[in-house]
């Protein structure tokens, strides 16, 4: 099984799941999730050898429809919401540098 | 969600003339706690047309002006609305025609079920004035049944809690006892029923979320069976083992309401496409030879010795009613609250990436598009919803996916195999719902581990997808309701309903 959680752990997934923690968080969250993980030790010492992972609790394969027109949210209630739009659409920030 | 004056009920509760709580501990709770017209009483009246939707509607509003600002079980009401719906049933009903069977009757809806143009936060910062362009297919359903939704109900934040304490707003009183939690994370649709705000609410429930509030509330609450519920507009946390289900106050109610929500929808690709058979008939089918299985493992350490007294009480009372009444163990219910806390935080990590400051909600706007998708999630999310994140992130990350998401979805396969074999002996299996009766404000917010283990009883049922509910059954030795847990396999909600009536009619 997986070792303790340590603080690095911790900053390294807040990076990954886009949060930005402070050092008291750092501590205060490093402390608590360890706590559970350490609970879940039980888990990961199971032995499951053999034993096929659960996903889901329907056996479901692909749910078709009829490819047939479908009545849409309206655009402009849907943009109202946005926190910016522009031209019937959602505006956001640039996600590409200048040229050089 | 614009935040107290205009999202809050009038908070003009009286504050002389509320008499006090009729304890024998002195404690403060809502006058009247537990009472109310049931929906099924509500309805009838309406459809026979001695009694108005209206009339109905502004009773209890009256009720919700004078005790919700003490209770806080409404994020946001909407009592103009409500009173259009509730004219447009008596309009029906003037024209000779049938509302539905839910006529005139008040729901009360947890704050993550969307309603179209209604404010809907999840109890989240991050959706604070958001309003959905669509209303959840169980809004819909209750709309076309007739029933008059008075507004929404608080929450954990994203529905990540067992207190309601983690809401972004504020937390919602138990009515029996207002320095005690109602539970969570559906506490205010809970606390709005036992209060009789509304005779019936909907919640969710991932973990336990409706079944240990209601046990708290001492009201009746239900996790259906994986897909037999549409998720449609329920906002996501963990999508294999969210599940809406009703709270009410008698076991025929949430039968009858959960009837209404009932049935496939094209709109989630998991719902199933079967349908259920009549619930409100069952709950008159009584005990007499059903095989009822003790879990052994959900009865023992960690269980209040009050608690566990009233589950013999309850197991003896359908002894007593013909039930064949057993001990049972399911070996891997040990395992299935640490694959829970590993299962449901992975999936929530991976839901919760929506929330980017993008499309709707919260944005904080930063040099680029990273960092103001940091700045937004880091403003708009709450501690606990954070520690979920991060450690379903953790548990999916590169060298610990193995360790911890795969062993847990292995120990899921094998709690469903245990769960599989006992019911080749058992009709049902009964636990304590919640492990004690509800607990002080507070005492639980500063180690999360210790508010995860309310849910030690319920969680197994979502693992495995089954249908379970908490019915009310006697006070525990602080006075306080307790609840007891029927257990049933997939689809067995018939068997599992008429176990909850005889628990009622035993407890009553």
């Amino acid at each position: 099984m997986a070792g303790s959680l340590t603080r690095e752990d911790v900053s390294h997934v807040a990076r990954l799941a886009r949060l930005d923690l402070d050092d008291d968080e750092l501590d205060r969250f490093t402390e608590q999730l360890a706590a559970v993980l350490d609970h879940a030790a039980d888990v990961a010492s199971l032995d499951t050898a053999g034993v096929p992972p659960t996903a889901h609790p329907l056996d479901l394969v692909n749910v078709l429809r009829e490819d047939v027109p479908w009545t849409s949210l309206d655009r402009d209630e849907v943009l109202a919401m946005a926190p910016a739009a522009e031209d019937g659409r959602f505006r956001v920030p640039k996600i590409l540098g200048d040229a050089p | 969600m614009t935040p107290p004056p205009a999202a809050s009920p009038p908070a003009a509760s009286p504050p002389a003339a509320s008499p006090p709580g009729a304890s024998p501990a002195g404690r403060q709770a809502t006058p009247g706690v537990g009472t109310g017209p049931s929906a099924r009483e509500i309805a009838t009246a309406v459809r026979a047309g001695t009694r108005t939707a209206r009339q109905v509607l502004e009773e209890h509003l009256a009720r919700i002006a004078a005790h919700d600002g003490e209770v806080k079980a409404f994020l946001h009401l909407d009592g103009d609305a409500a009173r259009a719906a509730a004219d447009a049933v008596d309009l029906t009903i003037g024209k000779g025609q049938d509302p539905g069977p839910l006529a005139g009757v008040p729901v009360a809806l947890k704050d993550n079920l969307c309603t179209r143009g209604v404010p809907t936060t999840a109890g989240s910062r991050i959706l604070e004035g958001w309003l959905p362009p669509y209303d959840a297919t169980v809004v819909q359903r209750l709309r076309d049944a007739g029933a008059v939704p008075l507004g929404k109900t608080n929450l954990d934040e994203f529905a990540m809690g067992s207190s309601t304490e983690n809401s972004a707003y504020y937390p919602t009183r138990n009515p029996h006892d207002h320095s005690r939690v109602p539970g969570g994370s559906s506490g205010g649709s809970a606390a709005a029923v036992a209060a009789g705000f509304a005779p019936i609410a909907l919640g969710s429930d991932t973990g336990g979320s409706v079944r240990q509030p209601a046990a708290l509330c001492g009201v009746v609450g239900v996790k259906p069976t994986y897909g037999v519920v549409s998720r449609y507009g329920l906002i996501a946390f963990a999508s294999s083992l969210d599940q809406i289900g009703p709270f009410a106050r008698t076991v025929g109610d949430a039968a009858l309401l959960l009837q209404v929500i009932a049935g496939h929808d094209p709109l989630d690709s998991t719902s199933w496409s079967g349908s259920l058979p009549d619930l409100v008939s069952a709950t008159a089918d009584g005990v007499d030879g059903l095989r009822v299985g003790i879990v052994t493992e959900l009865t023992g350490d960690g269980i209040a010795p009050d608690v566990a007294g009233r589950l013999r009480d309850a197991a003896d009372a359908l002894a007593d009613r013909g039930a064949k009444v057993d001990e049972v163990s399911v070996p891997a219910a040990r395992y299935a609250l640490s694959a829970y806390y590993l299962i449901a935080p992975a999936e929530a990590s991976s839901n919760l990436s929506r929330y980017d400051g993008m499309r709707y909600g919260l944005r904080v706007t930063k040099d680029d598009v990273t960092q103001t998708n940091s700045a937004t999630r880091s403003a708009g999310f709450g501690p606990e919803v954070k520690r979920r994140i991060m450690l379903g992130t953790y548990a999916l990350s590169a060298g610990y996916y193995d360790a911890y998401y795969g062993q847990a979805q292995r120990a899921r396969t094998l709690l469903i195999r245990d769960f599989a074999k006992a019911y080749e002996d058992f009709d049902v299996l009964l636990t304590p719902t919640s492990p004690t009766t509800a607990f002080p404000l507070g005492s639980k917010t500063q180690t999360p581990l210790s508010m995860y283990l309310s849910d030690v009883c319920t969680i197994p049922t979502n693992l495995a997808g089954h249908a379970a509910m908490s019915v009310p059954f006697g006070v525990g030795a602080d006075g306080l309701p307790v609840g007891v847990q029927v257990l049933a396999p997939a689809l067995g909600e018939p068997v599992m309903f008429r176990v909850a009536a005889a628990l009622e009619e035993a407890a009553s």
